[in-house]
Order: structure tokens, then C-alpha cells, then sequence
């Protein structure tokens, strides 16, 4: 037997709350949260500017993922492969994701590069000069994702479904556009895009690692602190979704694939909603709880049609989704489809049994130690903390609301959002 | 609090490693057993995973629900892989909970059940996995390239087995398998987080001590013959967008030149991340071939890697390639650079930099306990845990010269096997 010790940590993380998380808003409008954690000589930063795909034109989809990826392209003062070259060479990395109501950043470091990182995220988001060779060779990629994607059942099942559900609503577009829209936009779109878009107004910036937090917030007020934009734009309101009068099914043909994607739903809350909770906890019953839920044991366990099979409640700022998505053989899609609306039907029939309701509220409380164990994890809590309002004492109140939903709340957003009649169904594959 | 590292064998043979890390209050254990697809002949391909899938299918003392409802309330993450040399399931929990993991661990090392109603449905659950992994061509284009690579040794065919083989294999193969390789003495068991080693240890010993050794076959080693040329394969699939694989013969994870390999992959085709769960993500954009293949547009992506593994397999370049671009043009590109390479020594530079990066996985990958577990008995898998103590350090020692030879010695077109996935388009089948 050997035993040597090694070094020594911290003590216990508690769960996130107003005593160990810093926050500060900018005189720019900039939000910084940041929360110290010294297990690891490592750091997180994630955050999210207000801009996203709901300002594309209908004749420009995928503008801005389009824009977004190329900020990393050249800046006034770095080249594409000097800045990577800056980030690589200390193992550290930084990327941005666009979506629909916003656009998110990442970066992870080691923390003696935390002052690298900001600065590069800063002119990356502030000074992107969008060169034109790299935008030519950016929309060869953009081009090659898209046939990729044209050959994705689950990627396909997904739009085809999103176009059914939000028919008429933006939601129903696809955020990485399409060949034709991609070969359409222009350099000076992205810049244009770039300059009504981008700007420290609602950026929320997130800072977890080995770092006191008033140090960490000290350094974003360092390289962010001076940015202003007055063009910047907020982004379109949202409008209404037209609920389903009727089940609609839509089969996307892939040939030459030995499996279907499935993906059978309904309209879910938005997540500042007051029944999110009671639909999560809902949801957990239905089909994620231990092996995926009622829809696991029913698809997967009980007929052995599916290595996938769950369900999932999409719920952000705007209209949600409640799916049921499975992988299944093409000779088997309708099987699968009967089982799922069966269970649908039982769902909102009986709703949920008194011990799978605390089986999930136990699951939902008893897993907070495990999602706070990365700075990543932690960082993605304090972004929902601040994206919807839920307050800093969230997870300290956390318990407790889990706990107060009753099966009649859970019987009665289910009722609100699932009826087995009015369901979009999508299917991608031969 | 000093945090320890213990490693022992208990008196059936089972060994046991303990790291006791106080930064949360979290355990991560983990179960290795010394069994993977390569202890495989046909036509009982696939038997390994599929052992591991019937092992979550219950036992007397906790049938199926029970044991995942068990974990679930109480917030616990599990799950299992199989691959070439090895199988194991992992349990991550809050610190007051880990006992459970232990005792479902313990009984399922025996007292599975692997009853013929529950391998009639997880037979086809696992075609449907296979099904779902022929939908990507690079999952049919490895498969081929690993068929050709290996003639002799049983690192000839996927994990997941022949499809001819899920379709015939029968309910007392699978227990016959396991109760030949479910042995305490050809198990390995590692486990990190909040605990105190000798409360910890006897505990194990209580649970595990009594369980008997068993003789287990010398593993299935029939040493590859050396490759006299290169072989090349194509197979055409559905799509727009073809794909390149070259594998060359690499030496097993505890050969003293997998270290100059590394630092090599990292330089060709940037760092690799060896960690399970956290870190990584540090891109490629500044690696010999992202300037060489992308920017120079003969593909729209790549990526490299080798396994560790405990008899030599292969190192992998997937190549992309660019809609107008044809694979041979990218083949002759990426040689171009392996020429480079073999002929011109690195800088120290160079080295210094994929040390650092490789310091920086290592730091992401310890934010994450159930990481750190991983490592424990991962690194037994092929090596010992020292292996991975000392990776920095040997890494370290790399020197240009050292890069240089190894190119030269493995890099070989004679010892490779190329092969390219043609697309047929969109519309036909296959």
C-alpha cells in the first residue's frame, strides 16, 4: 500500500447565494456576476450579449450566426491566426454561439490567462473587421454544416418540427439559414448586422474560477467597462404563438438511413413562467426521471424500440417547447408514435402518481451538488439567475420550492399545454 | 485536511484505488473490469456492450427501477462504457450517499440476472443504437478503416459488435460472459471525493472482500503482422460531403514513445483531450495541418487522435473535405506536411507550447471529481495510476529530436490504411 499526500484545497462549496456571489452593473449597462471557486488553477467566463437570429431578414437567414462566427476572423489588431494563436498557446479557448434571443460567449482558461481572455473577448465582440477572404472561406464551412445538416435525421426532425409548431412565428425559422440565404449575405451585411447588434446594453457577463471575485469583476471593468454603441438595437418583440387546432404530422424524406428520428410535442411555458416548476417536475416524470421517465420504460425498456427516448420541456424567453423526441427504426415509427401518444394521453388523463412526484423532487434538490461541481456549471447557474429574474438566493429557496408543487399543479400545466388531439409530430428519415 | 492517494488489492484480487479530494462534497467510484470487445470472436461480436447493457437490467436484491429510482432520488449520476480493452461503470453522488453506489456495485458483480424477457428488448435496443450510429458516415467509414487495419488481432471490429451477431446471440452467451470476466480479481476499483481512505476502505472490504476470484481467460493477442504497404478503401454512402480517414499504427499507451506522439499530435493537428468528463475544448486552429488543410481550403475540418490502448492500435487524421476539393488533393496536402515534419525537427517552442496546453486539460479536467475518479482506474487500464501522475513530467522530457523520430517511425504511408466515404447525393440510397 502507498499513500502520500498531495495538495490541499479549499473547503466545501455551499450552494451559490447572495453572500458569495458578486454582482455589479456597469455604467454601460453591463452585468458582471462572479463567484470564486479554488479547486482548480482554472477559469470560466460565459455570458450574453441581446442579439440573436430574430433580427435576420426573411431573404437573410443565418445572418447572425453568420456574423457571430465570423468575429473570430480578424480584428483591427489581431489577425484570425494571431488570435488563435494567443489562445492555443496558453490552452485556452473562447467561442461564441448565436441563437435566436441572444448571443452567447465561452471561455475557459487557465487563471494566470483570465486577463488574456477578456481582452480578446472585448475586441472580438467590439472591433470584428470581418476580412473578405476569411468570410469567403467561412461560408465554404457554413455551406458544408448545411449539406451536413441536410443529412441529419435528428438535425432535420427538429426543423421540420419547429415549422410545424411555431408556424407563422419566427421561432419557426432555422437559425443557421440555408444554402441560398448563406449565399446571399454579403460582407456588408455582417457588418452592418455587426454594428446595429452588438453592444454592452443587457450583456451579461459571468466570471467562475480561481479568482477573488471583486478582482474578477475588476478585470471585465478593465476591458469591457469603456465599450458604448449608441446604434445599438434591441431586438424585435416576440410575438404570440398560433396554438395547433388539430394534430399536424410531417415527414421529412432522408433516403438511405437505417434510422427515423421522432419527435412528437407541444407548446411548453416560457421560463419565468409561474407553473415552469410544476411543467419541470412534470416533464421529469413523463420522460426523464432514472432511465428516461415513463417515455424510457415504455419506448425503450418495456418494447425495445429505441436506444433514445425522453422527453424534454424547452423553456427560455420566449414561447417554450414540451417534446418527445426517439430514434427509431423506420419500420417502427408508427409503433413508436401510438406508445407515445398513449402515454400523452394517460399523462393528462391521470397525471402524476404521489411517489413519482417526491421520486422527482428528491432528484431535482438532491442533484444541485453535482451540477454545481464545475466552474462551467456554476457559471451556467448564475447566467439563468440573471437571464430571468430568479433572484441570487435561488438555489438557497431552491429546496423549498421544489417541494411546495402539488400533483394537482402538475395535472393542471399539463392539462394547460399537452392535449394528445393537437399534437405536432415531425419525422426525418427514409 | 491533506487529501491521500492509496492503491491496494484486496485478498481476492480485486484492486483498489483511493483519492480523497475535500474541494466538495461530492464521490465519484468507479468499476473496471478487464473485458471489451477485443476478448470478442464472431459470432459473438458485441457481447461486451451488451453484457454492459443487461447489467443495469436488476438483481434480486435491486431490480432494474429500484436501483435507478435508488440513484436518481438522491441525485446521483451513473452510466457504463465498453470499449476495446475494458468495461466500467461509474456512479457520481453527494459524499452522504456514496454508500448505495458500493452496495449496488458489489451485488451486481454477481447476482445479475440477465433474464431472457428483458434480453429480448435490450437486444433490440442495442440494434437500434447500431442503427442510429450507421445513420453517420463517419461511424461506416471508421468501421471500414478499422476492418482493414486489423486482420489477425481482435481489434478488428466495433465495439458495438456485427450486426449479424446482436441479431443471433443468445440470453446464456452474455451470462455465460459475464460470470467468466465479472471477477473480483479482473476488476479494478477507483474512487475520488469527500470520504476518509481507511472508513472507506474497510467498507469496501466489507462489501467486496468475500466475493470470490475466479479464473478468467489470458486475453485474446494475436499480434497484428506487420502492414507491407498501404491499403486503401472507399465506400459510398448518402450526402453531399465527402470524408477522409487515414489511420496509422500507433504503440500501446504505455509504450515510452506514446509521449513523443503526443506532443506530436498535438503540433500536427492540435492538443487532444484525454479526459472523460470537463476540460478540453482547446481548438486547432493554429495546428500544422489547420494551416496546411483549412486555411489553404482542401477541407472544411479535421481532427486527430489516438486512443490509449493496450495493444497498439491507431492513430486517426478525419478529414472533411471541402465541396470543391477532391479527397486525393487533401491527401496530398496533409503528406506534405507529414514530409515536413519528418524532415525539418520541431522548435522547443513548439514543445513548450503543447505542454502547456496539455497543463491546461489537466487543470479543466480537475474542477470535475468524477474526472479525477475516471483517471484512477482508466490509467490502470493500460498502464498504472502513476502513468498519469507522471504525464506532465514525460511530456516534459519530449525533445525535438524525439518528435522528429517518431514521425518518421509511425508516420509511415507504407502502415497505413486510407479510406474515403464517397456521397452518392441526397436523393438515393446506398
Amino acid at each position: 500500500m502507498t499513500s502520500h499526500p498531495t495538495e490541499l484545497h479549499t473547503d466545501h462549496h455551499s450552494l451559490p447565494g447572495p453572500d458569495d456571489i458578486h454582482r455589479e452593473v456597469l455604467p454601460n449597462g453591463i452585468v458582471i456576476l462572479a463567484r470564486s471557486n479554488f479547486s482548480s488553477p482554472s477559469v470560466t467566463v460565459s455570458g450574453y450579449i441581446q442579439a440573436g437570429s430574430l433580427m435576420d431578414p426573411e431573404d437573410k437567414l443565418g445572418l447572425a450566426d453568420f456574423a457571430t462566427s465570423a468575429l473570430m476572423r480578424g480584428t483591427g489588431r489581431h489577425s484570425f491566426d494571431e488570435l488563435y494563436n494567443d489562445l492555443e498557446a496558453v490552452g485556452a479557448s473562447l467561442g461564441f454561439d448565436s441563437g435566436m434571443n441572444s448571443t452567447g460567449f465561452h471561455a475557459h482558461a487557465l487563471v494566470e490567462d483570465l486577463p488574456l481572455v477578456l481582452n480578446l473577448l472585448s475586441e472580438t465582440m467590439r472591433e470584428p473587421t470581418f476580412p473578405r477572404s476569411e468570410v469567403e472561406k467561412l461560408r465554404h464551412h457554413l455551406l458544408t454544416g448545411l449539406a451536413i445538416r441536410e443529412q441529419d435525421t435528428a438535425d432535420m426532425a427538429d426543423i421540420t418540427f419547429d415549422e410545424i409548431l411555431y408556424s407563422g412565428h419566427p421561432y419557426a425559422r432555422v437559425e443557421d439559414g440555408n444554402p441560398t440565404t448563406i449565399k446571399a449575405i454579403t460582407r456588408g451585411d455582417l457588418v452592418k448586422y455587426h454594428r446595429r447588434a452588438f453592444g454592452p446594453s443587457g450583456m451579461v457577463i459571468v466570471v467562475v474560477g480561481a479568482v477573488k471575485p471583486e478582482r474578477a469583476a475588476a478585470a471585465v471593468r478593465r476591458a469591457l467597462g469603456s465599450w458604448k454603441n449608441s446604434n445599438q438595437q434591441r431586438l424585435p418583440v416576440l410575438p404570440p404563438v398560433k396554438l395547433l387546432r388539430r394534430t399536424v404530422k410531417r415527414h421529412h424524406p432522408i433516403a438511405g438511413k437505417s434510422q427515423s428520428d421522432l419527435i412528437i410535442g407541444t407548446n411548453g411555458p416560457r421560463r419565468m413562467d409561474p407553473d415552469f416548476l410544476a411543467a419541470s417536475l412534470g416533464n421529469s416524470v413523463l420522460g426523464q426521471f432514472g432511465m428516461m421517465g415513463r417515455i424510457g420504460k415504455a419506448v425503450r425498456e418495456t418494447s425495445g424500440l429505441a436506444y433514445y427516448a425522453y422527453s424534454n420541456l424547452s423553456a427560455g424567453i420566449g414561447p417554450g417547447s414540451w417534446t418527445v423526441s426517439a430514434g427509431v427504426n423506420p419500420s417502427n415509427v408508427r409503433k413508436a408514435t401510438d406508445i407515445v401518444i398513449a402515454e400523452l394521453e394517460q399523462f393528462v388523463k391521470d397525471g402524476v402518481r404521489p411517489e413519482e412526484l417526491e421520486d422527482s423532487q428528491a432528484n431535482f434538490i438532491g442533484r444541485l451538488p453535482l451540477s454545481f461541481e464545475s466552474n462551467a456549471g456554476v457559471a451556467g447557474a448564475l447566467i439563468n439567475m440573471e437571464r430571468y429574474g430568479l433572484g441570487l438566493d435561488y438555489y438557497r429557496r431552491y429546496d423549498g420550492q421544489v417541494r411546495s408543487v402539488t400533483r394537482d399543479e402538475v395535472l393542471d400545466v399539463a392539462r394547460k399545454y399537452i392535449d394528445p388531439q393537437r399534437l405536432a409530430i415531425a419525422i426525418a428519415g427514409p | 485536511m491533506p487529501t491521500t492517494f492509496t492503491k491496494t488489492t484486496l485478498a481476492n484480487g480485486m484492486t483498489v484505488l483511493l483519492k480523497e479530494l475535500h474541494t466538495a462534497p461530492i464521490v465519484s467510484s468507479w468499476v473496471w473490469y478487464r473485458v471489451g470487445s477485443r476478448d470478442e470472436v464472431p459470432p459473438l461480436t458485441g457481447i461486451s456492450h451488451l453484457v454492459e447493457h443487461m447489467q443495469f437490467k436488476g438483481t434480486p436484491n435491486y431490480p432494474a427501477e429500484l436501483m435507478d429510482k435508488a440513484v436518481a432520488r438522491d441525485g446521483g449520476m451513473r452510466n457504463a462504457f465498453t470499449f476495446l480493452d475494458w468495461t466500467t461503470y461509474f456512479e457520481t453522488m453527494p459524499a452522504d450517499k456514496i454508500d448505495l453506489a458500493l452496495r449496488l456495485e458489489a451485488d451486481r458483480m454477481v447476482n445479475s440476472a440477465f433474464d431472457e424477457k428483458e434480453f429480448a428488448s435490450e437486444r433490440t435496443v442495442v440494434i437500434s443504437e447500431r442503427e442510429g450510429n450507421e445513420n453517420e458516415p463517419m461511424f461506416l467509414l471508421g468501421e471500414a478503416v478499422q476492418q482493414a487495419a486489423f486482420r489477425v488481432h481482435s481489434y478488428h471490429h466495433e465495439v458495438i459488435g456485427d450486426m449479424a451477431d446482436l441479431k443471433s446471440l443468445h440470453r446464456d452467451d452474455l451470462y455465460r460472459h459475464y460470470r467468466t470476466y465479472y471477477v473480483p480479481n479482473n476488476a479494478v476499483m477507483g474512487i475520488a471525493g469527500d470520504f476518509d481512505t481507511s472508513e472507506m476502505l474497510a467498507r469496501i472490504t466489507e462489501l467486496f472482500g468475500a466475493i470470490p476470484a475466479g479464473e478468467v481467460p489470458p486475453r485474446l493477442a494475436r499480434p497484428e503482422p506487420e502492414q507491407r504497404g498501404e491499403t486503401r478503401i472507399t465506400i459510398e454512402g448518402p450526402g453531399q460531403t465527402a470524408y477522409l480517414q487515414a489511420a496509422y499504427r500507433f504503440p500501446s499507451a504505455s509504450d515510452p514513445d506514446f509521449f513523443p506522439l503526443t506532443v506530436l499530435d498535438s503540433l500536427m493537428a492540435g492538443p487532444s483531450n484525454l479526459n472523460m468528463f470537463g476540460g478540453g475544448g482547446i481548438s486547432n486552429k493554429t495546428s500544422r495541418l489547420y494551416r496546411t488543410l483549412v486555411d489553404k481550403q482542401y477541407v472544411v475540418g479535421f481532427s486527430g487522435g489516438a486512443n490509449a490502448t493496450v495493444d497498439p492500435f491507431l492513430y486517426y487524421l478525419s478529414l472533411t473535405i471541402h465541396p470543391k476539393r477532391k479527397p486525393e488533393e487533401a491527401l496530398s496536402a496533409m503528406d506534405e506536411q507529414i514530409r515536413l515534419i519528418q524532415e525539418e525537427p520541431v522548435t522547443r517552442d513548439e514543445i513548450r507550447r503543447a505542454i502547456k496546453q496539455a497543463r491546461a486539460n489537466f487543470a479543466f479536467g480537475t474542477e470535475n471529481i468524477t474526472n479525477q475518479a475516471f483517471w484512477l482506474g482508466y490509467a490502470e487500464m493500460f498502464a498504472a495510476y502513476d502513468w498519469f501522475e507522471s504525464y506532465l513530467e514525460n511530456l516534459a522530457r519530449v525533445t525535438p529530436k524525439d518528435v522528429q523520430r517518431v514521425a518518421r517511425q509511425y508516420l509511415r504511408p507504407q502502415a497505413r490504411v486510407v479510406g474515403v466515404y464517397m456521397p452518392t447525393g441526397d436523393g438515393q440510397t446506398q
